[in-house]
């Protein structure tokens, strides 16, 4: 299992365990943190499972493709250079200790 | 205080109600029942990626059993509800048990609309002929979707499109028969239709439309062997000879449950912005609802993942007690070839139309203009412009055609500045 720490905006913490294969979205929504909304399942059509991958992690998670950076900067109210889409980020056993920030809305 | 909340339906909107009344902070007991027997899952793959997968229903599910299970959230699946005694407070199953509610919401869904030839009762049970609304109608078409077939879909809407596009990529041959004069008649613009219809018969499709389905040839063995057809206008039939048919001619509000306990109904269940019934202590969610819609400026009964999710996590509000007005903009998508279409808005009434963009190359943007204002947009290969197009229909704001239509105009600068932020 991989562990994922979930903040969110306010500074509540989820420490949410998953199986690989499954993406950083579904870890939040499997474990109903909130803040994470991800109204099209998974689709990359919505850009409401918006997060913030944590500093440590930047250079770590694989990076996002144009649509992604497209979809995160044209639909994203509080996109950061650091903001992602978790429905994009699969969950494998090299991000065990990841850490995702949340916005203060989707959208 | 016992305080239970019971859940008609198990579909996308039923999951996500009774995973927000946790979340929402209602304590009490919440039951959900579901006329399948699998939990709350996922619905656009099965015309999608699906298709062509072995993918079982686990990789479906919007949350799996343990999270329901973690949330107290009871689940009571293949059963029906037959009637909602509201006097009495309670769900009569068809099981004959009753479950006892506090507070209700139904989120019953939709169901497929079945053809309606003189031979309709014959072909609903032949073992070739198909609809797909359901994890077990996919399973049951699935072994028959296999190369080398021929397929016949029976309409030209997103489903009947996405299923030809699974089944090129399945190497099976398609027909498609649409008895309107054109494919996506309902939702889309005459030019969005034609980029749709070259883009099928380019991969192969044999694509007509202006074709009325009249009934269906069998064999012995009760199968369907041909499909028997008539042209617009022309005095015969003729015959597309058949391995399969597939049939995605639209689909019909589950409403039926809440008129015979005397709600509110008009082609879905009537709801307030608040999404309660003409009962306060029920509200209801989804495609089965009907919602005054001040985006659109008029009620709305909406077939989509993103109303069915988002109204339900209002409903979970409204039966939380924080009540707040349900302000969606209508939003849809669908995956056909390696091309991506979203659309937001509704389009019925435009007035004008504006590309921008290339049909011919693949990637462009449709707006639909109303007085002036931006009602709608369908964006092909275009997530950006989408999610800008979400922005500026929900503002409501003016737009000139010359502006939309130049790629070097920035749509950014059309949605306010003043923007609410969106929940």
């Amino acid at each position: 299992m991989v562990q994922i720490r979930f903040i969110e905006h306010g500074g509540a913490e989820h420490v949410v365990d998953v199986a690989p294969g499954t993406s950083v979205m579904q870890a939040a929504t499997a474990n109903l943190v909130p803040g994470i909304v991800a109204d099209c399942g998974g689709a990359g059509n919505c850009a409401t499972c918006h997060g913030y991958v944590d500093a440590d992690w930047v250079g770590r998670v694989p990076p996002a493709s144009t649509d992604e950076l497209e979809m995160i900067d044209a639909g994203c109210f509080h996109a950061q250079p650091n903001s992602r889409l978790t429905c994009q980020i699969a969950v494998t056993a090299d991000l065990d200790g990841l850490t995702i920030r949340l916005p203060p809305t989707q959208g | 205080m016992s305080d239970t909340i019971a859940i008609v339906g198990a579909g996308h909107a039923a999951g996500e109600l009774a995973s927000a009344l946790r979340q929402g902070g209602h304590e009490g007991r919440i039951v959900m029942v579901g006329e399948e027997r699998w939990l709350p899952y996922q619905r656009p793959p099965l015309s999608k990626g699906y298709l062509s997968s072995a993918g079982e229903i686990d990789g479906l599910y919007l949350r799996p059993q343990a999270t329901f299970d973690g949330a107290r959230i009871e689940f009571i699946g293949a059963t029906r509800v037959v009637s909602i005694d509201r006097a009495g407070k309670a769900l009569v199953l068809s099981d004959g048990m009753r479950l006892a509610y506090d507070r209700l919401a139904i989120a019953t869904g939709t169901r497929v609309r079945r053809l309606a030839t003189v031979d309709a009762a014959r072909a609903d049970v032949a073992p070739n002929v198909h609809y797909l609304r359901s994890f077990d109608d996919l399973v049951r078409l699935r072994p028959q979707f296999v190369a080398g077939r021929h397929v016949t879909i029976v309409g030209g809407g997103y489903i009947g499109l996405e299923v030809a596009s699974a089944a090129v990529k399945q190497a099976l041959s398609v027909t498609v028969l649409e008895a309107a004069a054109r494919v996506l008649a309902r939702v889309t613009a005459p030019e969005i239709s034609a980029f749709y219809e070259q883009l099928h018969r380019t991969a192969g499709v044999d694509l007509r439309t202006g074709v009325a389905v009249r009934g269906f040839e069998f064999d012995a063995d009760g199968r369907v062997t041909a499909v028997r057809c008539r042209p617009a206008g022309a005095a015969d039939d003729f015959l597309v000879a058949t391995d399969l048919v597939v049939v995605g001619i639209g689909v019909v509000p589950n409403s039926e449950l809440a008129a015979a306990a005397g709600l509110a109904v008009n082609d879905g269940i009537v709801v307030d912005e608040t999404t309660r019934t003409s009962d306060p202590d029920i509200v209801a969610a989804g495609d089965c609802t009907r919602h005054p819609n001040a985006i659109v400026g008029r009620d709305v009964r909406l077939e989509s993942v993103p109303n069915a999710v988002e109204q339900a996590r209002a409903a979970a509000a409204t039966l939380c007690g924080q009540a707040r007005p349900y302000r969606t903009v209508p939003w849809f998508w669908s995956d056909q070839y390696d091309l991506k279409l979203q659309m937001v808005g509704l389009s019925h009434g435009y007035d004008r139309l504006v590309l921008r963009g290339d049909p011919a190359l693949r990637s462009f943007t449709a707006f639909y203009l109303h007085d002036g204002l931006v009602v709608a947009a369908d964006c092909v290969g275009r997530p950006k412009e989408f999610m800008l197009s979400k922005r500026i229909v929900a503002a409501r704001v003016p737009a000139s055609p010359e502006s939309l239509a130049d790629e070097s105009f920035d749509l950014k600068s059309l949605v306010p500045a003043n923007e609410a932020i969106r929940s």
